[in-house]
């Protein structure tokens, strides 16, 4: 499929800041399809990068490669590199229980596990062994909470269970349950699309806060979205990443035409 | 109440290259690791006993597979039977002939009982039949097979051990010695046992047979197909497709689940104290076992056939419904066909399980001793699961490996049912 | 001739069936088709239906209770002399031996008296057979000519012959309803016969169980004593013992399929758990007493421990192999029908499969699991062959595994084998002990059933 890899000179230049993650040459196989075709894309630390592009494009089978999920789908190989400050995270000797915990992942629908809200966030530092004492777990509780802006709202009731949230506040729960694992990298799976436009507009201000800390990785079906958030964003289509770049040069003045046609909503 | 703090201890990262990291991770991987390992291990176990079932039933049925029979000539004298009523003959004294001329040198009373009892004690009724069946015979000398009686069955296939102390043994030396002079002469020979298959119940081992139990279990079998699977079909569609949704069908359902769960001897006693008691039906009978499996096997019936139709779409209810035709037209015309593979998988399955059903038999007392197969429904008869109790019972060493034998048939009948019911999945299941 | 009964009765139908037909093809063809309510092949069915299943329910009832009714005339018309201070048990003496008379099975010279019965027994038979004969048919003459009548252009037959459906598919579901009040009636009504002879505080509270007690008096037996604490300590103890064999092999066998293992073991192994659940018990049974029993016994004698040959351990061990599958399947079910999410999102928290298991599906899948033990021990109560052929027969009250125990369901079985006597505590007990089993499973049944019902709401 190489008429549909990039030309080197439509290549937009090397992020300014240093790639935090970086996939070369990625392939991605289900059984005997092939779902992405030689991507390559470099994630900069400190910022939000927005994957966008038709349903079934390989955003989200891009997105499950930076932490290794695609690892639980019994007929997904995986070809390429795809690095983590530098090291390989597809290398035989990473060990995959780290590397998740240092690049959490936020999904589609807020999928809170059927225990309290407390025992949800504190569930990751627990089998990390973050907090050795009672006191410093329920700090950490208390802080991620806070940084995914649902303290406030939850703090008389952090033993009643996670699922009894509505829809918006079960996704702030699954970001908080991320943070509390205190990750370097955090990949979000469209993570506003089972959310009304009130909860979408709060996880939105959130992701934006998160990147001082975090960097940030998200799919996303709405360009809207993809504008307001991300600093970056990605275009891809049927398996190929098309382009990539800063968010506003993609939006104003792409160009592949097939991008062009894509973020004027001629399909998608 | 916990206030934040003020440093950003989220952002506090883990340094997954210290010493307590690495330990912590090495104890995470071996709990992962010994979790699997107790996973195998009971896999491994379940497996295990599976195979040490079948090779026990194996190892000790396999040999009821074959009996052992002597060749021996017998001459039926006109003296002995009369020509024109074959079956008054004095068979006793023909069958002691043979066996005296099979050992011509002895003379003692004893030995000669001693030499009797290796033959079988059917031959006679064996050799009755034969010159009732064909009475030319009479006058004639010819040769016939028989069986060997069990103990000296189980010395042919070497179950019992020559080379034990005799005290120990169930045949002493002279009779073993009286069997080896047949053995040397070449007049015994281990033959396929057909007549497991086609004999009825016999108190010896060496001529009981399934027959009775295969016909009483059909019989039973049939009325409970015939009775259920009709009933079990319109009670689903009652329930799935008209039952209004209240506290009456919410207590069927409730009612039907947990039929299907009542232990199985509760349905033997109802048998008991309804069909025996107050409806005076036969004890014994294939009808009363048809009746009561029916009754069993109709919540298994009603329960596949329920799910059978939920899993047709509703857009093909809608469709026929759109076009004008009843709710009953719908049923017949299109939902029931389309549901019947799986009705039909559900009821082979239901009645392989009413196949190895036991204990209610027992109580209505299809565990009688027949020599022969019933007649009909009404008639006294045994079923394959009560013959296998009935032959576990019995004290004789040649019923242990009978009993192994018939459990192999019985099993061989439940998997031709299963093997039928999954051909017919995957040749008429449809996949929406 | 029962069966030519049958037959004709479909004949009849059959014929119904065209009669109708026929009758609704002419106007059919002669009027305004459209003023022809029913297609011809309803009016058919209508027809047939009405003839045939009036007259199929009235034979089948009549031949459930005919020999009922024959028997107690026939009982009643014995000379005073006979039935009077007689038991009843004597009297089903009576009754049989007139049947086998009358059956032509006569294995000496009848009483006079039983002879003259059996006389009239037969000859009632005969005349209720051809009593029930007539009223058949007379019936279903009479329902063809009002079924022909009915049949008119405008008569709506598809809704007559619907009606007919839906009374056939009420009656089907009411059966099932029917079957469990049979049982309840029934061992109910038994057990207040047994509670009037023995007292529901000896049952329920009494420590010696000898119920083989003599039914007739020339059979010598003991005295009795129906304290049934033994029996149901036994049963307690075997269902224990099947328990822990079975939950943690079946449970970890489940989880391993569910969420280790690859398609291929999966193709492998759950064709061989469900082999292991489709033997019948009585297999089972002959397993524990032709293997595990010896084995186990030459397995304690070389440790020098004593161990029954009807020990309990092996009765429980085996009744254990017996539920695995079951608790595996349950199990599996539960497991799988926690939502894939919640995998995804402890694994994405770096969490390894088995602290995903153990922390998060198990405890999700916990009402499914709780539910499908609740079941097994259901199963494990209620077992029979098994017991019958490996636990032991007299009551014993112990909590030791190498002792031999017996239960309820043994003790059923083995009263019930052979001489029954409606009016005798011996036999009666044993619909005593049917009830107690009947309403304890029917608790476990349907707090699991509601358990389980609720724990797949959650998830769909």
């Amino acid at each position: 499929m190489t008429q549909w890899t990039l030309d080197p000179e439509t290549r937009t230049t090397e992020p300014a800041s240093l790639p935090k993650m970086r996939g070369e040459n990625v392939n991605v196989f289900y059984g005997t399809k092939q779902a992405l075709f030689d991507v390559n894309l470099a994630v900069p630390e400190h910022q939000v990068t927005a994957l966008i592009g038709p349903s079934g494009c390989g955003k989200s089978t891009f997105l499950r490669c930076l932490n290794r999920m695609n690892d639980t789908i019994d007929i997904a190989r995986v070809e390429g590199e795809i690095t983590l400050d530098g090291r390989s995270i597809y290398d035989p000797k990473i060990d995959v229980v780290e590397l998740r915990a240092q690049v959490g992942m936020v999904f589609q629908k807020p999928n809170p596990f059927p225990k309290s809200i407390f025992e949800n966030v504190a569930y990751g530092p627990t089998i990390h062994g973050r907090a050795s004492a009672k006191a410093d777990l329920e700090q950490i509780v208390v802080d991620s909470l806070r940084k995914a802006g649902l303290y406030e709202e939850v703090k008389e009731r952090l033993h009643e269970p996670g699922t009894g949230l509505s829809g918006g506040q079960q996704q702030r729960l699954c970001i908080a349950r991320a943070i509390a694992v205190a990750p370097e990298v955090i990949l979000m799976d469209e993570p506003c699309s089972a959310l009304d436009p009130i909860a979408t507009a709060k996880i939105e201000e959130l992701i934006d806060e998160l990147r001082e800390n975090f960097t940030i990785v998200i799919v996303t079906h709405s360009m809207q979205q993809a504008a307001r958030v991300s600093q970056r964003t990605a275009f891809f289509h049927l398996g190929v990443l098309v382009e990539e770049g800063p968010t506003s040069e993609i939006f104003t003045s792409p160009n592949d035409k097939r991008t062009q046609d894509y973020v004027t909503g001629r399909f998608g | 109440m916990i206030e934040p703090t003020t440093t950003t201890r989220a952002a506090a990262r883990i340094d997954w290259n210290s010493g307590t990291a690495r330990s912590l991770r090495k104890k995470r991987y071996a709990a992962d690791r010994r979790l699997r390992f107790y996973g195998i291990a009971a896999i491994s176990i379940a497996v295990l006993l599976l195979g040490i079932l079948l090779t026990s039933l194996v190892s000790t049925g396999y040999l009821a597979f074959v009996q052992t029979h002597v060749t021996m000539d017998v001459a039926i004298d006109p003296e002995q039977v009369p020509v024109d009523n074959p079956a008054e003959g004095n068979y006793r004294a023909i069958v002691a002939d043979a066996v005296q001329r099979l050992f011509p040198d002895i003379d003692g009373r004893s030995e000669l009982r001693n030499a009797v009892g290796i033959v079988t004690n059917g031959a006679q009724v064996m050799l009755r039949n034969q010159v009732i069946s064909d009475p030319s015979l009479i006058g004639k000398t010819f040769s016939i097979q028989v069986p060997v009686s069990d103990p000296y069955d189980q010395l042919y296939k070497d179950v019992i051990d020559r080379d034990l102390p005799e005290n120990r043994r169930r045949l002493n030396d002279e009779q073993i010695a009286l069997f080896e002079t047949l053995e040397d002469r070449g007049l015994i020979e281990a033959k396929a046992n057909w007549a497991l298959l086609f004999n009825a119940d016999s108190r010896f081992p060496e001529l009981a047979g399934l027959a009775g139990a295969i016909v009483g279990s059909f019989y039973a079998l049939l009325l409970c197909f015939v009775i259920s699977f009709p009933v079990g079909i319109a009670a689903a569609i009652y329930l799935e497709e008209f039952a209004p949704k209240n506290r009456w069908t919410d207590l069927i359902e409730v009612n039907i689940n947990n039929l299907a769960a009542v232990p199985s001897i509760i349905f033997g006693l109802l048998g008991l104290a309804v069909f025996i008691q107050v409806f005076g039906l036969p004890r014994s009978a294939p009808l009363v076992g048809g009746l009561v499996l029916a009754l069993m096997t109709l919540p298994t019936i009603i329960i596949v056939t329920r799910n059978s139709l939920k899993a047709v779409p509703p857009s093909i209810r809608e469709a026929a419904l759109g076009i004008g035709a009843s709710r009953h037209e719908v049923i017949l015309h299109h939902l029931l066909p389309l549901a019947i593979p799986g009705i039909l998988t559900g009821t082979i399955i239901g009645m392989a399980q009413a196949l190895g059903e036991t204990a209610p038999l027992l109580l209505i007392g299809m565990n009688a001793f027949l020599t022969s197969p019933p007649g009909g429904i009404m008639e006294p008869a045994t079923s394959l699961p009560t013959q296998i109790f009935i032959w576990a019972d019995s004290p004789e060493r040649g019923f242990v490996s009978r009993t192994s034998a018939a459990i192999l048939v019985l099993l061989g009948f439940l998997i031709l049912m299963n093997a039928i019911a999954i051909y017919l999945r995957s040749k008429l299941e449809r996949k929406w | 001739m029962t069966g030519y009964l049958f037959l004709t009765i479909i004949l009849f139908s059959l014929a119904a069936f065209y009669v109708g037909r026929s009758a609704a093809t002419r106007f059919a063809v002669a009027g305004d088709r459209l003023a022809v309510h029913s297609r011809p092949i309803y009016h058919g069915a209508f027809a047939a239906i009405w003839v045939g299943l009036p007259a199929l329910v009235l034979v089948l009832v009549w031949l459930l209770f005919q020999d009922g009714v024959v028997r107690t005339l026939v009982v009643q018309s014995l000379p005073p002399s006979l039935t009077e201070g007689a038991s009843s048990s004597q009297i089903s003496l009576f009754v049989s031996e007139i049947r086998n008379v009358a059956a032509g099975r006569i294995f000496a010279e009848p009483r006079p008296e039983i002879a003259a019965a059996a006389e009239r027994y037969a000859s009632w038979t005969v005349l209720a057979n051809w009593a029930m004969v007539v009223v058949a048919l007379c019936m279903m003459a009479l329902a063809l000519f009002l079924a022909r009548v009915r049949i008119s252009p405008r008569y709506r037959a598809r809704q007559s012959f619907e009606r007919a459906l839906d009374i056939i598919m009420i009656s089907s579901a009411a059966l099932a309803i029917l079957v469990t009040f049979g049982i309840i009636v029934s061992l109910t009504y038994e057990a207040i016969q047994f509670f009037r002879l023995v007292p529901p505080t000896e049952f329920f509270f009494g420590l010696n169980w000898e119920p083989q007690i003599a039914i007739r008096a020339d059979q010598v037996a003991g005295t009795g004593a129906f304290g049934a604490v033994p029996v149901f300590t036994g049963t307690l103890l075997i269902a224990a013992i099947a328990l822990i064999v079975a939950i943690p092999v079946g449970l970890l066998s489940a989880i391993y399929l569910v969420e280790f293992a690859n398609r291929r073991v999966r193709g492998i192994v759950k064709p061989i758990l469900e082999i292991l659940a489709g033997v019948p018990t009585v297999v089972y049974g002959f397993f524990a007493v032709l293997t595990v029993a010896p084995a186990v016994r030459q397995t304690g004698s070389l440790f020098g421990i004593a161990i029954s040959p009807n020990s309990a351990l092996v009765a429980g061990g085996v009744m254990g192999i017996m539920i695995i599958p079951f608790i595996s399947s349950l199990a599996d079910d539960a497991l799988k029908a926690v939502p894939q999410s919640m995998r995804d999102g402890s694994l994405a928290l770096g969490a390894t499969p088995a602290e995903t298991i153990t922390k998060v599906l198990v405890p999700a899948a916990l009402p499914g699991i709780m539910g499908g033990i609740l079941l097994a021990a259901s199963r494990a109560i209620g077992e029979t062959m098994i017991v019958v052929m490996a636990a032991g027969l007299t009551a014993n009250l112990t909590a030791n595994p190498l002792e031999g125990v017996t239960t309820v369901t043994v003790q059923i079985v083995t009263l019930l084998i052979g001489d029954t006597a409606f009016d005798n505590p011996k036999t009666l007990s044993a619909f005593a002990l049917g009830l107690v089993l009947f309403v304890v499973t029917l608790c476990l049944n349907v707090a699991a059933l509601k358990i389980v019902q609720r724990y797949r709401e959650k998830y769909e």
